[in-house]
């Protein structure tokens, strides 16, 4: 007994240091925002509670509203290209270099090379190749006569510009984890399955993607919440407007103009702008518990 | 991310918190900014003061200007935050001041705001009691930069009215040189743009409608302004709808494009970076022959006390200096701004023909009157316009969302 309580006092000793960290700097603040959001501001201090009245402006008070169903729009666009675009590249990269083919180290560590980079380096990096003057893309395409559209300067393009610079900069992320999910199969199965005639494309469909469940689970949770949470690549790339027009505009941009601010054109609101972090913080946490619950369903225990 | 951005306010705090112990000290102020380019010159004229307050010294804080608000708001909640601050303008002064944030000044606590004209200090008043809360730096006025050699080239005089200006554009155009070298991506630099080239068009009249609310934004006046700007789409950079601020400024400082269509703090900027460009700034054209050529001007902000300083006193002397001629020609030199405190002399040629330009304005708009809720018309004017010169909408939609968004809060709109 004795030495069980005094172990109990070891570890809330060795815990709390992380704990106090965690509560100061991570709980507190947002327990902070869940207030701020019910209540209306004077300026910059808190002006009296107004129950739900930010969240009705936000979902339903024109032209609030209208801006917020066009931001969630846009991230769900961006989740989904993402998940079937990147993620399904990342699945075939992964395969070609689960066959170890010759030079297949090197390809690894190129397709792996861009994640090391910070997103602000990778924004400005493309904000730079895309630039319709001096741009590397566009001088490209000048040389075989095709004359470049300004990529992040209209709305057709602007969207899928940035979906496209960050499937370049995580597209080796996700081949990691799919190699990594494939590298667990047991030879066996796979040399079965070979023995029996299966060709490459019914392996790759009728025992790897189902064995590679968890990978696939890990990604959809990882890729739903970095989507949602988008931030700083269409900072970087099409600034806090979400130019041109608001065609990049995401809730991450909107949720940081409303409550801080943008310096040339808007006020600071932490009422609404809290209203809409909390519907973000409900959005990412409910779909990722829903999601989770379905795809771990479908991986199997070797 | 969201606790990543509160993170950022926390550990803001916690800077404001230490600056605040730092403040402490008798003797000493420190005057907060968002300009760490102006260091050298705030140094120079804060010798100038302690010269004559030898038991007063100033330090000098800058903080990022994007992050200046929440840092400076978030210091002063917890009564910490720098003696004097800079402070901004119109709306984002009066949310400062909304909280209580600032000393109020009067003529008794600073005499020198007699220096000013009405309408400096209005750009630094809460609107509710009318109070001054700062005292006003610089005006700035929105124009348009000319590169007068490649005028001189080109053999093109100075544009005085809408179709000599399309004219030297084209001709411009012909030879090969960009005429103007903005581009559309940044939102805000649309909305000097729009200031710059509608002002004339809308004349002193369309502004007292608006602020009657006998007009709208939907007003044939305004919409035929704005349609007015699609007539400039030829003569931007190849892919303008791509090119951002900083582009546009290089073309310009690089001799690439012939005008920069932008305001008066350019100045000092364009000339670090290129001393030998021969840059003119002249006002937007008329719409006809001898019609006055209105430039946009506004005022940027101000400095103010803190309202929880423990060295207010000094901090209100302080202040004081920054109200005096003495310190307005000093600023004009230094920081190569338009000073508003009466009887400056402006030694800087260039700078002197902004102030001539500045006998003949009309308010920028957005910024001097409707920044004070949100949506903001300017948000609402600068998403629109970018569309519109994107090709989207039209000048009709533009000025009916602007409207719309306005009225939310606006009362004399809730009636159209």
């Amino acid at each position: 007994m004795r030495s069980a309580g005094r172990n109990g006092w070891w570890i809330a000793f060795l815990l709390a240091p992380a704990v106090i960290v965690m509560g100061v700097f991570v709980a507190w603040p947002m327990l902070g925002a869940l207030r701020y959001a019910f209540y209306d501001f004077h300026g910059l201090k808190e002006a009296g509670f107004v129950g739900l009245a930010n969240f009705a402006d936000v979902l339903g008070k024109q032209p609030f509203s209208e801006w917020t169903y066009a931001a969630l729009w846009h991230n769900v666009i961006v989740f989904v290209s993402l998940m079937v675009l990147q993620n399904g590249l990342a699945f075939l990269i992964a395969f070609a270099l689960l066959k170890s083919l010759p030079g297949h180290r090197v390809h690894q560590v190129i397709v792996f090379l861009p994640v090391v980079l910070s997103a602000v380096i990778v924004g400005f990096l493309w904000k730079l190749f895309l630039h319709p003057l001096f741009g590397l893309v566009n001088q490209t395409l000048a040389l075989v006569g095709v004359q470049g559209p300004p990529w992040l300067g209209q709305p057709e393009t602007a969207l899928g510009s940035l979906i496209f610079v960050n499937l370049w900069h995580f597209l080796g992320f996700a081949a990691l984890v799919f190699l990594a999910g494939m590298q667990r199969i047991p030879l066996e199965i796979l040399e079965a399955a070979r023995l029996d005639g299966a060709s490459e494309g019914v392996l790759m469909r009728r025992i790897i993607w189902p064995l590679v469940a968890p990978s696939t689970t890990i990604l959809f949770t990882l890729t739903f919440i970095g989507s949602f949470n988008w931030f700083e690549l269409p900072y970087v790339m099409a600034g806090l407007s979400g130019a041109p027009g608001g065609a990049t505009d995401v809730l991450g941009l909107y949720f940081y103009r409303t409550a801080f601010g943008s310096v040339s054109s808007g006020l600071q609101d932490f009422g609404h702008g809290s209203a809409l972090a909390v519907l973000m913080f409900i959005v990412v946490v409910s779909v990722c518990g829903v999601g989770l619950r379905l795809l771990r369903r479908r991986e199997v225990e070797l | 991310m969201i606790t990543g951005r509160l993170g950022c306010l926390m550990a803001a705090s916690c800077l404001g918190l230490l600056a605040g112990i730092g403040a402490a000290q008798a003797g000493e102020l420190t005057f907060w900014t968002w300009r760490q380019e102006d260091r050298a010159g705030y140094t120079e004229v804060f010798n100038d003061f302690t010269k004559a307050n030898p038991d007063i010294h100033v330090k000098f804080e800058a903080f990022p200007a994007e992050n200046y608000n929440t840092i400076a708001s978030t210091a002063l909640a917890g009564g910490k935050g720098g003696d004097v601050l800079q402070a901004r303008a119109y709306g984002g002064l009066e949310q400062f001041a909304k909280s209580g944030y600032y000393l109020k000044l009067d003529a008794k606590i600073v005499p020198e705001l007699a220096n000013f004209p009405a309408e400096a200090l209005a750009a630094e008043s809460l609107r509710a009691d009318g109070g001054v809360y700062a005292v006003p730096y610089a005006s700035q006025t929105l124009g348009i930069f000319i590169n007068k050699d490649i005028f001189a080239k080109a053999g093109i005089a100075e544009p005085a009215t809408w179709a000599e200006f399309l004219a030297a554009c084209k001709t411009l155009k012909e030879k090969g040189i960009t005429p103007i070298a903005n581009g559309t991506a940044t939102a805000w630099m649309d909305e000097v743009f729009t200031g710059i080239f509608t002002n004339p068009f809308l004349g002193p009249q369309f502004f007292a409608d608006i602020q009657s609310g006998k007009a709208t934004f939907s007003d044939p006046r305004y919409v035929s302004a704005l349609g007015h700007l699609l007539e400039l789409r030829d003569y931007f950079p190849q892919g303008y709808t791509g090119v951002d601020y900083a582009t546009g400024q290089q073309l310009f400082v690089t001799g690439r494009a012939a005008m920069f269509v932008g305001g008066s703090f350019e100045i000092s900027n364009f000339r670090k970076q290129n001393p030998k460009l021969a840059m003119g700034f002249i006002a937007p054209p008329a719409p006809v022959a001898g019609a006055p050529r209105y430039v946009a001007k506004f005022f940027d902000g101000g400095y103010a006390v803190n309202a929880k300083s423990p060295n207010q006193a000094d901090a209100i002397k302080l202040v004081r200096f920054m109200g005096t001629p003495e310190f307005g020609n000093k600023f004009s030199k230094l920081l190569g701004n338009v000073s508003p405190i009466k009887g400056v002399a402006v030694e800087d040629p260039l700078l002197a023909d902004v102030a001539k330009l500045n006998q003949v304005t009309l308010p920028y708009i957005m910024a001097v009157y409707f920044r004070f809720n949100t949506p903001t018309g300017s948000e609402l004017l600068q998403a629109g316009v970018q569309k519109m010169l994107g090709g989207t909408v039209t000048p009709e939609q533009v000025g009916a969302d602007v409207t719309q968004g306005i009225a939310t809060y606006y009362v004399p709109f809730q009636k159209k």
